[in-house]
């Protein structure tokens, strides 16, 4: 071996081995953010914004609005905004972007998401520090609006942004399901709605509407289409059913406890009813406004920030004018299976901050998600759809107040529909619940409403709907959603116990390579101070 | 000799007939249905056909949503079982036999939960022209087949003076994944259409030529009539009316 060659072998080994080992990080990750001393206000900053809208042209004028407010705020800070109508093409883009460090500076998300982004190292930015900071933290002094102070936003929906103990996520808006009841057909089906809407109610009344004539004729509607009962998104559904039985789902800690047998008899009760023609769904059938608008439908589940859809009046509309049939609207929670202690899912964007190379950028990025937080903003948005501020400070201003009290207007902003699907969620924050949420949680969630689209489309198509086929159901969802790989909490320190038998191997091969390089110098040494000796 | 003669031609002339039928209908495999079968079958059942790729709307998490037609009808699959490299295969003309279940979604008669196979065989189904259907019941007749509407006038949106929105109602911006909707007039009615955005994305003709518009404009469109509360065309190529 000549002496190049034997130089450069070692020097070759050990850049290899830095290379290995840098390349188990995957893409070099971003130091952790710290807050500056202060805002450089002589700097510019361009920031970006990924919003998502319900597909509301009202909404992303508020956005607009918002942004060139806070521009004029702060001359020094542009936001560019992105828009979306899904929060899946939102995830999907953010995991994309997370592998080149492209990442939006702040993004309209769900906790859900957020679990899986921190699976990065430093991506998305703890606010703990943030909130707490004194000169640009909430309520902060040297904030240029008007904010809230921590205390000011509502301490539950606050908690739902917390992740492994820390704060990833401030909430935006929050709004939960409502049931949108055509009240007519329910007295023309001889029933009287209850004060508080039960699981048994509603399969009774809906089991009577399923009823048709010898010319395929339903008497309540007059029509050949009816699917009494329609549900949007039935992950809710099985999650909130579950939750009101209290029944397992998930555990704390990421465990999978969806699979038992109280799933299969709510699931068994479904069937039931599917085969009476008494319920479908959104991604089986159709949209619960259109049938519920065009008479086709008594109870529709939808999110109360689809309730300017909802309804003979409703200001937007998928179906034509002619197709819209006149009746009587009630807003119910979602059916509860104990009346006394109601439980509903709350839910509605949040927003993050991603980790950025400059703390100034992600100053001027939480400078612009606080901004969100004002009552301008807040108010604005809230009445755009059944939503409700995040904030104590907008919820107790006098105009939004007024805005939820208004009555007798035919003005599209003052729907009675959507106040009172906003009211709902008002009177309802105390029996709201939120599920926990770990690297796993989102295909959990799909799961459970898996489970209810499988069944009804297995009923619809004629199969044999029994206790193999659920056994069968659970075992294939969970392979469909990759339930059996585990999961674990994200955003906090875990113990991973004891090194797997091939990873001890690989260590003790990198230990014995570098002792070997080391013999080898050592030797090449030795063999020079021996030839200079002589 | 005469007689001969006469026969010879007639037997001629009845074996090119039977020929150009053929031309007309598919020949279906064992087992298979014909596009009457389908069109009669009930929904929520298996459905087995064949029929010929004519574009393709999306791939994501190995499914895809494909516009396909037989020379008796079309098929609109949605979110079929397809790998991404199956899907790269599935190029305008593909014949490909389909198993699925029969469905409606708003209106929309599509095949869901399908898995295909790709078959020897090539076809792509001509234009129809069906402007003189808009508005009657007989346009639902022709859902998701590849269609014309000849001499359109477009009309302003509901905002008095938008020739296209992104979105249905503008809440979308240029350069995300916003569809754009436009409305176009024949005959004193005026009617709604969608270059839909997965179809046809910005970087295509058709896409561009509708940002392109002018309310006032007289234009031929082409597309895939696909169907939601109504008949919603996915228009695939717009061009000046000839």
């Amino acid at each position: 071996m000549s002496t190049l060659w034997k130089r450069i072998v070692p020097l070759l080994a050990a850049l290899l081995t830095a290379a290995a080992l840098g390349g188990c990080h995957g893409a070099r990750s971003l130091d952790a953010f710290s807050v500056p001393e202060a805002f450089d206000l002589s700097r510019s900053y361009t920031i970006t914004f990924w919003a998502k809208n319900d597909t509301n042209k009202t909404q992303t004028a508020i956005y607009e609005r918002a942004i060139r407010d806070f521009e004029a705020l702060y001359p020094n800070i542009r936001v560019n905004l992105r828009l979306y109508t899904d929060y899946g093409k939102i995830y999907n883009d953010v995991i994309t972007n997370i592998a080149t460090n492209t990442t939006p500076n702040v993004c309209i998300t769900y906790p859900d998401h957020i679990a899986t982004y921190l699976t990065g190292s430093n991506v998305v930015v703890p606010l703990d520090e943030l909130f707490d900071d004194a000169k640009y933290g909430l309520g902060g002094s040297e904030l240029l609006f008007d904010g809230p102070a921590r205390e000011e936003i509502i301490p539950k929906f606050l908690g739902e942004g917390v992740i492994g103990g820390h704060s990833y996520a401030i909430p935006f808006m929050r709004s939960t399901e409502a049931c949108y009841v055509n009240k007519t057909y329910v007295e023309k089906l001889g029933y009287t709605l209850p004060d508080v809407l039960t699981w048994d109610f509603i399969w009774e009344v809906s089991d009577a509407a399923a009823q048709k004539d010898a010319d395929g004729i339903y008497p309540v509607n007059g029509q050949k289409v009816m699917i009494p009962f329609i549900y949007k998104s039935t992950d809710n559904m099985m999650i909130q059913m579950l939750r009101q039985k209290g029944a397992d789902y998930s555990s704390e800690d990421g465990g999978i406890l969806l699979f038992h047998d109280g799933t299969k008899s709510l699931l068994q009760t479904v069937a039931a009813h599917v085969r009476r023609g008494a319920f479908s769904t959104f991604k089986i059938s159709s949209d619960p406004a259109n049938v519920l608008n065009a008479g086709q439908c008594v109870f529709a589940v939808d999110s109360t920030a689809g309730s300017t859809w909802m309804g003979s009046d409703a200001p937007l509309s998928d179906i034509s004018a002619d197709k819209i049939v006149r009746f009587e609207t009630a807003v119910y929670p979602v059916p509860q299976f104990d009346p006394a202690a109601p439980q509903m899912i709350s839910q509605g964007p949040s927003v993050c901050v991603f980790n950025k190379a400059d703390p100034q950028e992600v100053l001027a990025s939480w400078l612009f998600a606080q901004y969100l937080l004002t009552n301008q903003v807040q108010i604005a948005y809230a009445q755009t759809e059944g939503y409700v501020p995040v904030t104590e400070k907008a919820q107790s201003d006098p105009a939004y107040q007024a805005y939820l009290h208004h009555e007798g207007s035919s003005d599209a902003l003052y729907y009675e529909v959507k106040l009172k699907a906003a009211a709902l969620l008002a009177e309802h924050v105390d029996d709201t619940f939120v599920t926990p949420v770990f690297n796993g949680s989102a295909s959990l969630r799909d799961a459970a409403g898996q489970l209810i689209e499988s069944t009804v489309k297995s009923v619809k198509r004629g199969e044999t709907v029994d206790d193999a086929y659920f056994n069968r159901l659970f075992s294939d969802v969970t392979a469909l959603y990759r339930l059996d790989r585990g999961s674990r909490p994200t955003g906090g320190r875990t113990e991973v116990g004891p090194l797997p038998a091939t990873a001890k191997r690989l260590l003790a091969a990198l230990c014995a390579a570098w002792v070997l390089i080391g013999c080898i110098f050592l030797r090449q040494q030795i063999k020079k101070r021996r030839k200079s000796s002589r | 000799m005469k007689k001969w003669i006469a026969l010879f031609l007639a037997l001629t002339m009845v074996f090119c007939f039977a020929a150009c039928g053929k031309e007309d209908t598919d020949v279906k495999s064992e087992g298979v249905m014909t596009y009457a079968e389908y069109a009669a079958a009930e929904l929520d059942s298996q459905v087995v056909v064949e029929t010929y790729v004519q574009a393709k709307q999306s791939w994501w998490d190995n499914k895809a949503t494909v516009y396909t037609q037989d020379k008796d009808g079309a098929y609109f699959l949605y979110n079929m079982s397809c790998s991404e490299a199956d899907y790269e295969k599935l190029t305008p003309g593909t014949k490909i036999k389909v198993t699925g279940y029969k469905s409606e979604w708003s209106g929309e008669v599509e095949i869901i939960d399908a898995t295909f196979e790709i078959e020897d065989g090539n076809y792509i189904a001509p234009v129809t022209d069906v402007t003189a259907l808009l508005g009657k019941d007989e346009l639902a007749e022709h859902q998701n087949q590849f269609v014309s509407f000849k001499g359109m006038t477009i009309e302003a949106m509901d905002d008095g003076v938008s020739p296209f929105y992104y979105s249905w109602d503008n809440s979308g911006q240029p350069g995300t994944d916003a569809d754009l909707y436009f409305n176009a007039s024949v005959n004193g009615e005026t009617y709604s259409f969608v270059v839909e955005y997965y179809l046809c994305n910005e970087t295509t003709e058709a896409y561009q030529a509708v940002t392109a518009l002018q309310v006032g404009d007289k234009v031929d469109l082409e597309g895939f009539l696909y169907w939601y509360n109504g008949s919603q065309p996915h228009i695939t190529a717009v061009s000046p009316a000839k």
